[in-house]
């Protein structure tokens, strides 16, 4: 999504009250961004805290400010600075933190982010993106921009498959029509579902939809899926970041306010920071249970 | 307003209080920024703004009681004056650097004041702060330090010693300035002087509790309230200035 990004930010370089701030990550990904935006390109140095209060003064002087950084390192060290500077002022900072999840897998647990946009939607006011497939990058920048308070875009890497012909950008989107249980994913996940779940059988097939776009109060159900929900016998929610605050819970407490009534539930989550051993993205998924076998698994359609 | 109140905090709000007074008396213009990093001071600085007429006899009054404009630290709306809720220290310098940075981009000629504890000088993002200050050669901020020796419990030598303040930031490319923070002379010369390619650092020599006598260089007045007796001494002391 990094180039998707790059090329979506150069769109709107010639703003000239734009202005980008990273903490000394883009290496060969910004590179463009950097010569498009000259002196409004500021490398704030592996000082996280400095660089989102910076972040909080330019836009409190009304400038289009974007702060990147791997996701743990934009949203965990300078919680702090989020809160007091950027949204107890509501002030309209866009943070982008690359590796959403497991994304960054082997590397480490310090680089995962599963408990981002949990932690950060405890804050008055902010928006939460969650882009599923590549493309969606570029309807996510123009609505940040237009989003009046602060915003935090949780990147990852799309997984479609190939040949699958990736639907116009919503907060709600249906990925695969099924007659079967209905599954609603948190992000790029969802893509690497689609290839099996397309395959299956109509009326046993899944219903798999995903959201990029929270929190929930802000982004309501669509009534298709509402509609789905008062027929199917079981419902899936999946998404790489823990349970606490994650939006499987967000989505009950919302659905039992509003006397929605649930199938029998399942809920995926990111289940530990670390295991006992270490992988890519795909293996941590499958320690925690987000694999494609297991949501079969779950819902009693694994033969 | 803090007896009223029976708020503490009057230690280091005296300390800076002339620090305050003189910037936004002589100094600080339509368009400037004043940011106080030190925000357990917001009654000094409320005082400041009364003086200037931002505030009303009654706001002060109301200071630190049930539905106040003026929270025991600056509030985070509600206030012209007031770009940001302080109060967590570390975080001024960083605001104020970004405003400096910001009016440079915007071509504004517009000048940033932040003030500063000494014991704030502890957190590590106001280095990166003041790291990032020199670095961008931010000649639009003026940072000035409080430096009571005092903070919550104990001396700033005591609690995490780092030799002289000024001997540390000598080592950026900036030239502190160290001057009697209660002398108004030496505290207008200073902030007079030019600073050309980095942040001007002045480094105010001041008394926790300056002006009343049982307070002065004492860390307890970091946090108590005043009893009446103590109240009565205190005007009895400043009366005498």
């Amino acid at each position: 999504m990094r180039k998707q990004l790059c090329e979506a930010l150069q769109r709107r370089s010639s703003n000239p009250s734009m202005v980008f701030l990273t903490g000394d990550l883009g290496f060969m990904a910004l590179e463009g961004l950097a010569a498009d935006l000259g002196n409004r390109f500021i490398n704030a140095g592996v000082a996280e805290q400095n660089m989102i209060s910076v972040a909080a003064a330019l836009a409190s002087l009304k400038m289009e400010v974007w702060v990147y950084s791997i996701a743990p390192f934009l949203y965990a060290r300078p919680f702090e600075q989020i809160r007091n500077d950027i949204t107890f002022h509501n002030l309209p900072v866009r943070l982008i933190g690359n590796g959403g999840g497991y994304g960054y897998g082997v590397m480490g647990p310090t680089h995962h982010a599963i408990e981002d946009y949990g932690i950060l939607l405890t804050l008055p006011n902010m928006s939460v993106y969650i882009p599923a497939f590549d493309e969606d990058v570029y309807a996510i920048v123009e609505k940040a921009v237009v989003d009046a308070g602060p915003v935090y875009l949780r990147m990852g890497r799309g997984e479609p498959p190939s040949d699958y012909l990736i639907p116009p950008y919503e907060p709600w989107r249906q990925l695969v029509k099924g007659g079967g249980p209905l599954v609603v994913v948190v992000g790029p996940i969802a893509g690497s579902y689609i290839a099996c779940l397309a395959a299956m059988p109509f009326d046993i097939r899944p219903s798999l939809w995903v959201i990029s776009e929270l929190p929930l109060s802000r982004n309501p159900i669509p009534d298709a899926f509402l509609k789905h929900l008062e027929k199917a016998a079981a419902l899936c929610v999946v998404e790489e970041h823990v349970r606490q605050g994650g939006f499987g819970s967000d989505f009950v407490l919302h659905c039992a306010v509003h006397g929605i009534q649930l199938p029998r539930l399942t809920h995926l989550y990111a289940q530990a920071h670390h295991f006992s051993k270490y992988g890519s993205q795909a293996y941590l998924r499958r320690q925690s249970g987000l694999d494609i076998d297991n949501l079969l698994a779950v819902l009693g359609l694994k033969t | 307003m803090h007896f009223e109140s029976g708020v503490g905090h009057i230690g280091g709000n005296l300390s800076s209080l002339d620090a305050m007074l003189i910037v936004f008396h002589e100094f600080k213009r339509d368009g400037d920024d004043f940011i106080l990093s030190k925000g357990h001071s917001a009654g000094a600085l409320y005082t400041t703004l009364w003086s200037i007429g931002m505030l009303e006899d009654q706001d002060l009054k109301n200071f630190h009681k049930d539905d106040t404009l003026l929270s025991g630290h600056p509030p985070a709306k509600g206030l012209t004056n007031i770009r940001f809720a302080t109060g967590s220290l570390g975080h001024g310098l960083s605001l104020a650097a970004g405003l400096a940075l910001g009016a440079r981009l915007q071509g504004q000629d517009s000048h940033i004041f932040c003030l500063t504890s000494d014991g704030e000088w502890q957190e590590g993002s106001t280095w990166e702060a003041f790291m990032f200050a020199c670095h961008h050669k931010l000649s639009n901020l003026t940072i000035l330090v409080d430096h009571n020796g005092l903070q919550g419990f104990g001396s700033t030598k005591e609690v995490a010693s780092m030799g002289r303040l000024v001997d540390r930031v000598s080592g950026f490319p900036c030239k502190p300035i160290v001057v009697d923070g209660h002398n108004l002379d030496e505290l207008r010369s200073a902030l007079l002087c030019p600073a050309v390619n980095h942040p001007k650092f002045i480094c105010m020599e001041t008394i926790k509790g300056s002006g009343v006598s049982f307070m002065e260089n004492k860390m307890e007045w970091h946090y108590l309230p005043m009893n009446q007796e103590q109240y009565n001494r205190a005007i009895k002391d400043l009366e005498l200035l």
